[in-house]
C-alpha cells in the first residue's frame, strides 16, 4: 500500500482543441488536506473528476487509493467520497429520503441505523422529512457532506463545498474537515477563499491547466519571492495612478485607505515606491506577502505564458 | 430615446436572442427542420381514400371470368392483386394479418353456372377494422366486377338481371364502427407519448439538474441506472394499459375476440421499446426541452404514418417503408389484427419479431450512448 492517497502524472484532458488540464503531476499523501487553487475555469473540476473515475484523462498516469484511475474506476468510486460543486442531491426528495438513496446505492447496512446515526450527528434528525430543495446553502451544504462520507470513504474530494455559504456555517464545516481528516480521512477540496486555503496542510494553484505552484501556504508564499509595500497617506489615489506600470511594479491594490504594491523585482519595485511615495507625499513600508498577492502574480504571469 | 420603447434596445434584445438561438444547435435544428420534414412527409403520404389496396382472389378455376373482373378491378386503380391465386386459408391468414385488404372469392362453379345461365355469386370480403380503408374501395367495386362479368359473359347471359350476384362482406367491422379502429389504434399512441417523453424528461432532469455528477460518482453502473429510470415508468404504463382496455371494453363496446394474453405480451414488448427510445432520446438532449421536442419529432410522423390517423395501405410504397421503422406501426398491427379479428400469437409472429428487433437495437444503442456521456 502505498502512502500516497492520490499519485497523477502528466494528467491532461482535452475538450475538442482546448487543452483543460495540461500534464499535471500531483501527489497527496494520506490523511493529508490538500486546497486546490485557481481561478475560475482553470482546470480544477475537471482534474478532480479525472481522479474520481467520471473523465476518462486523454493523457497521463494516475492512482488512486491505490487503483488506476482508467482501469478500476468502479473500485475508485466505492472508495472515494464526491461532494459536486452545486447541490446535487435531490431537492424533491427529503432528507431521509436521500440518505436512504444514497446508503442504498452504496449497499450500506444496517441501512436504517446508518441512516439514522448519520442524521444524529448532523443534527438534521428532527428536520428528516423537509424536503431538500426547501433547506438553505448552509443546510445543503451539510447534507451533501453528510452524503457523500456515509460509505466512510478513504478519499473526500470537494469541489468548491462552501461557495454561497456564510462565515460561521463554512468555518463549522471546516472543523469537521479537519476532524474527519484527523481521523485518516484524506481531503482534497477546491476553494476560491484565501482564509480556506490557509487552512489547508498543502496547497496546489491551478491557472489554465497548468500546475504552477505547490506547497504549503508558508512555502508557495516563499517560493514566489515577491516583495510587497504598503503606501499610506492623504494621496493615495493619486500614488496609485502614479504607480501603474512603473517599473517594478506588478500588482497595485487598494486595501482600505492603504495600498498594497506588490513586485517579483525587489529593488526595482522599492526604488519605484520610495520616489512615487515622496513625489505624492505618501509614506511606504515594507509588508508581508499575502496568499492572495501571490495567486495574482501566478494568475497574472501564467497566463502571460500562455500562447 | 424613449422611456418605453428603444429600437436600440430593441435590437440588443434581438441580436442576443438570435445568438443564443444559434448557440442551441439542436433546437434550431429541429425549428427549421420539423416543419419542413413534417410537411414534405404528410403532404404526399396522407391519403383519405387510398388506392392500390392489396388484395388476394380465392378462384380454384382461373377461368375468362375472373381473370375479366380481375383486370377491370385493377383497372379502377383501388385494388392491387398481391395474391391472385390463393387458397382459401391462405387468404384468410392474410387478412387476418392485414397483408391484404380484401379477399376475392369465385365459387369454382362461377363460369359453368354463368354459361348455364345460372344464379352465380361472388364473395367479396373487406377487412373493416379501419372503415375509411374499406369505404371507398367497396363502393366501386360492386358496379364494377357486375359490369366486367355481364360484358364478359355477354352472349351466354343476354340482358338479364339475375345475372351475378355480389356479396360483400364488411369483416371483423360489419357496421363499420370507427371506434373499433381507433380505440386500440389509441392504446399505442398513448403509451407511446407518455412512456418515450416521460422516460426522457426523466433521465434528462438528472443532467440538467447536476444530479447526474452525482449519481455517476456513486458505485452505479449505466445499466443499473438505465433500469432504475426504465421499470417505474413500465409500472406507469401498465396502469395505462388497464385504464384503455377498461374504457374500451365498459366505454366504446370494443369487441376483443383474440387472446388477451398475446395482447399483453405485444403491449410488453410495444412499450419496453418505447422506455429504451426514451432513454435514448435521453442520453442525446441536453436540457429537458430538447428532450421534449425531440420526442415530439418522433412522436407525430410516428402517429400519421402508423396507420393511426390515416389508412396505412393509402400511403404510397414509399411512405409505407417508412411507417414501418415506427414501433407503433407494427403494434397496431398487432392489437387490431388480435383483439378485432381474433388472430393467433403465429399470424402475428412478424409484428413481434419487428418490435423485439425494436428493444434490441434501441438498447445496444442507448448503452453505448450513455457510455459515451460518461466522458
Amino acid at each position: 500500500m502505498t502512502t500516497n492517497a492520490i499519485t497523477v502524472r502528466e494528467l491532461t484532458k482535452r475538450f475538442g482543441d482546448k487543452t483543460v488540464v495540461n500534464g499535471i503531476d500531483l501527489s497527496v499523501r494520506r490523511g493529508e488536506i490538500m486546497g486546490f487553487l485557481g481561478p475560475n475555469g482553470s482546470g480544477k473540476t475537471t482534474t478532480i473528476r479525472m481522479m474520481c473515475g467520471l473523465l476518462e484523462p486523454d493523457f497521463g498516469t494516475g492512482t488512486v487509493l491505490g487503483h488506476d484511475i482508467r482501469r478500476e474506476r468502479s473500485a475508485i468510486k466505492r472508495k472515494v467520497g464526491y461532494m459536486t460543486q452545486h447541490f446535487s442531491f435531490y431537492d424533491d426528495l427529503t432528507i431521509a429520503e436521500n440518505l436512504h438513496f444514497v446508503a442504498g446505492l452504496y449497499a450500506m447496512r444496517p441501512k436504517r441505523q446508518i441512516v439514522k446515526d448519520t442524521l444524529e450527528d448532523l443534527g438534521l434528525a428532527s428536520r428528516k422529512d423537509q424536503l431538500a430543495g426547501s433547506l438553505s446553502g448552509g443546510w445543503k451544504q451539510r447534507l451533501a457532506l453528510a452524503a457523500c462520507i456515509m460509505h466512510k470513504p478513504e478519499l473526500l474530494m470537494l469541489d468548491e463545498p462552501t461557495a454561497g455559504v456564510d462565515p460561521k456555517a463554512r468555518r463549522e464545516f471546516w472543523d469537521d474537515i479537519h476532524e474527519l481528516a484527523n481521523n485518516g480521512l484524506t481531503v482534497l477540496v477546491s476553494t476560491h477563499y484565501m482564509d480556506e486555503a490557509e487552512r489547508c496542510h498543502r496547497i496546489a494553484y491551478l491557472s489554465f491547466g497548468n500546475l504552477v505552484a505547490i506547497g504549503t501556504t508558508k512555502d508557495v508564499v516563499r517560493d514566489a519571492g515577491l516583495t510587497t509595500m504598503i503606501i499610506e497617506g492623504a494621496d493615495v489615489p493619486s500614488a496609485a495612478r502614479a504607480l501603474a506600470g512603473e517599473e517594478g511594479v506588478d500588482q497595485v491594490a487598494y486595501f482600505g485607505a492603504t495600498l498594497h504594491v506588490v513586485g517579483s523585482d525587489a529593488r526595482a519595485l522599492k526604488r519605484s515606491v520610495t520616489r512615487i511615495a515622496a513625489e505624492t507625499d505618501c509614506t511606504a513600508v515594507p509588508a508581508k506577502t499575502s496568499l492572495e498577492d501571490v495567486f495574482i502574480q501566478l494568475m497574472n504571469t501564467s497566463r502571460d505564458n500562455t500562447p | 430615446m424613449s422611456r418605453f420603447f428603444s429600437l436600440t434596445r430593441l435590437r440588443a434584445l434581438l441580436s442576443k436572442e438570435s445568438i443564443q438561438m444559434r448557440r442551441d444547435r439542436v433546437t434550431f435544428a429541429m425549428m427549421i427542420g420539423v416543419p419542413l420534414v413534417q410537411l414534405m412527409l404528410f403532404g404526399f403520404a396522407i391519403n383519405t381514400d387510398p388506392k392500390e389496396l392489396p388484395a388476394a382472389l380465392v378462384a380454384p378455376t382461373q377461368d375468362r371470368f375472373t381473370r375479366a373482373m380481375v383486370s377491370a378491378l385493377e383497372l379502377t386503380g383501388y385494388y392491387r392483386f398481391i395474391a391472385p391465386n390463393a387458397t382459401a386459408t391462405q387468404a384468410e391468414a392474410m387478412i387476418a394479418r392485414g397483408d391484404v385488404a380484401f379477399v376475392v372469392t369465385v365459387p369454382s362453379d362461377f363460369g359453368r353456372r354463368i354459361e348455364r345461365n345460372d344464379r352465380a355469386a361472388i364473395l367479396i370480403e373487406a377487412d373493416a377494422t379501419d372503415p375509411s380503408v374499406a369505404s371507398g374501395a367497396i363502393s366501386t367495386l360492386s358496379t364494377v366486377a357486375g359490369r366486367a362479368l355481364q360484358r364478359e359473359a355477354g352472349d351466354a347471359a343476354p340482358q338479364q338481371d339475375r345475372g351475378v350476384e355480389i356479396i360483400v362482406h364488411r369483416r371483423y367491422n360489419p357496421e363499420g364502427i370507427t371506434q373499433y379502429n381507433i380505440v386500440p389504434g389509441l392504446l399505442g399512441v398513448i403509451l407511446q407519448l407518455t412512456m418515450v417523453m416521460m422516460t426522457a424528461m426523466a433521465l434528462t432532469r438528472e443532467a440538467e439538474r447536476g444530479t447526474m455528477e452525482n449519481l455517476l460518482s456513486m458505485p452505479a453502473t449505466p445499466l443499473e441506472i438505465m433500469l432504475g429510470k426504465v421499470l417505474p415508468y413500465l409500472a406507469v404504463g401498465a396502469i395505462q394499459v388497464v385504464v384503455v382496455l377498461a374504457a374500451a371494453k365498459l366505454m366504446f363496446d370494443v369487441p376483443f375476440i383474440g387472446s388477451l394474453t398475446v395482447v399483453l405480451a405485444g403491449i410488453f414488448v410495444f412499450v419496453l421499446a418505447l422506455v429504451i427510445l426514451g432513454y435514448l432520446i435521453s442520453t442525446v438532449s441536453r436540457t429537458q426541452m430538447q428532450a421534449m421536442q425531440l420526442t415530439f419529432f418522433f412522436f407525430l410522423p410516428s402517429l400519421m404514418l402508423s396507420g393511426f390517423m390515416f389508412p396505412f395501405r393509402g400511403m404510397p410504397q414509399w411512405a409505407q417503408h417508412l411507417g414501418e421503422i415506427f414501433p407503433l406501426t407494427h403494434f397496431l398491427r398487432l392489437i387490431r389484427s388480435v383483439m378485432l379479428k381474433g388472430a393467433e400469437a403465429q399470424t402475428v409472429a412478424d409484428s413481434f419479431v419487428a418490435l423485439g428487433l425494436f428493444v434490441v437495437l434501441l438498447s445496444v444503442a442507448a448503452l453505448f450512448r450513455f457510455r459515451r456521456t460518461l466522458d
